[in-house]
């Protein structure tokens, strides 16, 4: 299976005359697990965004199965995806349990009340979190458990394509291992194609079937999880040794 | 052309400038409005929502209508008895209170009350949702968040504002006849019989059609400014003040024009 699924070309993105992304070319394929690791500010999160469309590219094409992001019908094209925001995004007027089961109460994936709550008190549970939880307000979580909620979100529909922003950041380590196993999970048992963004290198080895690295824009360094230790490359040795001193600045 | 401007031209160009921006700003501002139509009449709908904002907009609105309007009947039955009193007229009271609060006070003075409290909670809740990335998350679970989020609040507070003035009109009137037959020492049964005679349903239907404009305006206005909202806590402040004063401004302009409309031959 090496097909590509998400193939980014010559991506370039600027906030006025902040050049985020200056040339992004990268291929996820089919069914693996593709870590992005980069400094922060470096556009990992503006990245996966243009991929749903929430942010437009300044130039360069990003191809989903073959065929333009842009084009189509957009909703057919947002049902395959599952997001997990960096800042969880959870909606704060309705209970956790109606955030999961969001996509299950409304549009065409509607089903009863008590199948989508069954469903949304399956994947709390999924990403370790009890059922008492369900009828609470995001608000009155903690930041780690607000996270877990979304991660259960973006899972809710089974998506096809994942992109998780930073799942175990704010997650104590037990908890951190439980989500790296579970995003595991997801891609070997339902075949799921996976983008991850973090910068915890223990998740980055659970994780990744593959590892891009962003740096000044461009991707600095991709290759399979197995050659990560030996790439030669001093950016990314810096970057996975969590070095002061290197050739990446520390105040960029 | 390389210049430095002539007096002349600094004076000028900032007015130059506003106005381009104001002009933008209307454009922008039409285009959402021209959306907003016409995500009403295209599926889905959903109808919860609505519901839900018909609750919060129309019903828990009225206390501060009914304040307002009470108040507004009472002083302006003071007032038209003094004025009339000075060329014999105190019976003028009863209609013109009724007339006065039914064309114009009602509708006016309940829009900017619902503008205030309304304009600026929809524009506060919005762009809290667009500054913490709530309606890029709606937009990834495959729901427009014009038709979720726009759609329902406009169309309860459009179809809500005119049920709000018909009982603001009604209590307004009654603040009219409590301080007429209490202070002024009308006689009640009188001051009913004038009310009833000299209000035609034109003046009733009228306030109503304002009503109904005016409920639009607020909740297209907290929901253009709630979902531009700039980043941030001082974006969202920002959003929550521009869209309780262009709702005023906009309620004060339309009042005009349409009073224009239906009153001048
Ligand atoms: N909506 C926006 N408007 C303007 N600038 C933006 C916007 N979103 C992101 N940026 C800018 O783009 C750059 C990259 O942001 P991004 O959120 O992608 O970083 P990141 O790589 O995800 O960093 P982190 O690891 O800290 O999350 C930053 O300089 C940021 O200021
Ligand atoms: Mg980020």
């Amino acid at each position: 299976m090496t097909e590509p699924m998400i193939q980014f070309r010559d991506l370039h993105k600027s906030f006025g005359s902040n050049h985020v992304l200056r040339g992004i070319d990268l291929s996820v394929n089919k069914g693996e697990s593709m870590v992005i690791i980069g400094g922060s500010g470096t556009g990992k999160s503006v990245l996966i965004k243009m991929v749903l469309g929430l942010l437009k590219p300044t130039s360069g094409t990003i191809l989903v199965d073959d065929k333009d992001s842009k084009a189509g019908d957009r909703d057919a094209f947002l049902a395959r995806f599952g997001m997990l925001f960096q800042g969880g995004a959870l909606f704060d007027s309705m209970p956790v349990w109606q955030n999961v089961a969001f996509r299950l109460l409304r549009g065409a994936l509607k089903r009863p009340k008590e199948e989508a709550r069954a469903i949304a008190v399956e994947k709390l549970r999924r990403v370790g979190l009890k059922e008492w939880v369900a009828d609470l307000y995001p608000a009155e979580l903690s930041g780690g458990m607000q996270k877990r909620v979304g991660l259960a979100r973006a899972i809710a529909a089974d998506p096809e394509i994942i992109f998780f922003d930073e799942p175990t950041t704010g997650l104590d380590p037990i908890m951190a291992g439980v989500i790296n196993k579970l995003v595991r999970e997801i891609v070997t048992e339902m075949g799921a194609t996976a983008m991850t963004i973090t910068h915890d290198m223990s998740s980055v080895r659970a994780i990744a079937d593959h590892v891009a690295m962003i740096h000044d824009g461009k991707v600095r360094w991709t290759g399979p999880i197995a050659q990560l230790d030996d790439s030669g490359d001093p950016y990314l040795d810096q970057f996975i040794h969590a070095r002061a001193e290197g050739p990446i600045e520390a105040i960029r | 052309m390389a210049n430095p401007m002539n007096p002349f031209q600094v004076f000028l160009a900032p007015i130059g400038r506003s106005t381009l921006s104001l002009l933008a700003a209307i454009g922008r501002i039409a285009i959402y409005m021209a959306e907003t139509l016409s995500h009403i009449v295209r599926p889905p709908f959903y109808f919860r929502e609505f519901l839900h904002q018909l609750m919060v907009i129309g019903y828990f609105s009225l206390p501060v209508v009914g304040l307002t309007a009470v108040f507004t009947g009472a002083a302006l039955a003071l007032q038209i008895f003094e004025g009339g009193s000075r060329f014999n007229a105190e019976s003028v009271v009863p209609s013109i209170v009724a007339i006065g609060m039914v064309r114009e006070l009602g509708p006016v003075l309940g829009g900017l009350m619902v503008a205030g409290r309304v304009a600026s909670s929809v524009a506060a809740e919005l762009g809290t949702m667009r500054v913490t990335e709530q309606i890029d998350a709606l937009v990834t679970l495959s729901t427009h968040p014009m038709k979720y989020l726009t759609v329902p609040r406009v169309l309860a507070a459009t179809l809500a504002m005119p049920v709000l003035v018909a009982v603001g009109d009604s209590i307004g009137i009654f603040g009219g006849f409590l301080v007429g037959t209490s202070r002024l020492g009308l006689n009640p049964a009188a001051y009913l019989h004038n009310t009833v005679d000299f209000l035609n349903s034109w003046d009733v239907v009228s306030g109503l059609i304002k009503a109904s404009v005016f409920g639009f305006i607020v909740a297209l206005m907290g929901c253009y400014h709630g979902m531009n909202s700039g980043r941030g806590a001082q974006g969202v402040g920002r959003a929550t003040t521009n869209a309780v004063v262009s709702a005023s401004v906009l309620i004060l302009t339309t009042n005009y024009l349409m009073t224009e409309a239906f009153f001048s031959s």
